[in-house]
């Protein structure tokens, strides 16, 4: 497959996570749009792996560009790690406020 | 037309669509099981590409574990009684018009730079992707982040705990 229909396909997603960011009011949704963001991200990743490993295979060099898939993979753990945090928080944040919307989470401002 | 065309399009398809429906389905529970299927989407694509250690730790981590987590949540929290989030409708436009915005400025800074025509992410070639491989080289090349993120994985659970706890 050609590199551009990859960067085209992660470009949308990426801006898909970014409308949802930017219009839902919901604590939970827009956490869920963040992971959607780190998604796109992972597959672009990957695909330019591969397209590294297919320059490289001509060169003579079999593994190049396998960093790609492993920067995907330390990805998916700091990911795992900052839902399990980030859930605590939204929890913890409905039980003080009795809402997850984030229109009340303005008392900083205050 | 190849098979994998056909395929590639059939993948890429259903995630923009279901991404399109997380953002856009009113209830949470729903938005939940459209990212499900966008990840399903994308461990396709994964397969594609012959990344198969990344196919099936996305199905296991994320279609299995952090939406396991999300549901949690949302069942835990009462969202029935729905304190309805109010609607802004200017609101919603803006954030529609930025992120189209976002789209059109990449795609054509994109397209301005023009690179690699010709460049090709291969599918059926090369085992970069396979466990052997990746393995290998995370445990002797990337050893060291491997043990930190076990350390940053420890502290996430330590401060999950501590804020979740009632005082």
């Amino acid at each position: 497959m050609p590199i551009n229909l990859y960067i085209l396909l992660a470009v949308v997603l990426f801006c898909i996570g970014v409308v949802g960011v930017l219009t839902r009011r919901n604590a939970i949704i827009i956490f869920m749009c963040i992971e959607l963001m780190l998604n796109a991200v992972n597959l672009l990743l990957v695909a330019f792996s591969k397209m590294h490993n297919y320059a490289m295979m001509k060169e003579g060099i079999a593994t190049g560009g396998s960093d790609g898939q492993l920067f995907v993979f330390f990805i998916m753990v700091v990911a795992a790690a900052e839902v399990s945090v980030g859930l605590a928080i939204i929890v913890m944040m409905y039980r003080n406020v009795h809402s997850v919307d984030i229109n009340f989470l303005n008392r900083l401002k205050h | 037309m190849e098979i994998i065309e056909i395929l590639f399009g059939i993948l890429a398809f259903l995630a923009i669509f279901s991404a399109l429906m997380v953002v856009v389905s009113k209830n949470p529970v729903h938005s939940v099981l459209w990212l499900i299927v966008t990840f399903f989407a994308i461990s396709g694509h994964y397969i594609l590409l012959n990344a198969q250690f990344l196919a099936i730790v996305n199905i296991i981590v994320y279609a299995g574990a952090i939406m396991v987590l999300f549901l949690f949540v949302i069942m835990l929290i009462n969202l029935n009684r729905e304190t309805a989030p109010q609607k802004n409708r200017w609101l919603k436009m803006a954030g529609g018009v930025a992120g189209g915005c976002l789209l059109l400025v990449l795609v054509a800074a994109f397209k301005e730079v023009g690179m690699a025509e010709k460049q090709k992410a291969v599918v059926n070639v090369g085992d970069i992707g396979l466990i052997k491989s990746l393995g290998k080289e995370l445990f002797t090349k990337y050893l060291v982040p491997f043990e930190i993120s076990s350390v940053l994985f420890l502290s996430a659970m330590v401060g999950a705990v501590v804020i979740g706890k009632k005082e």
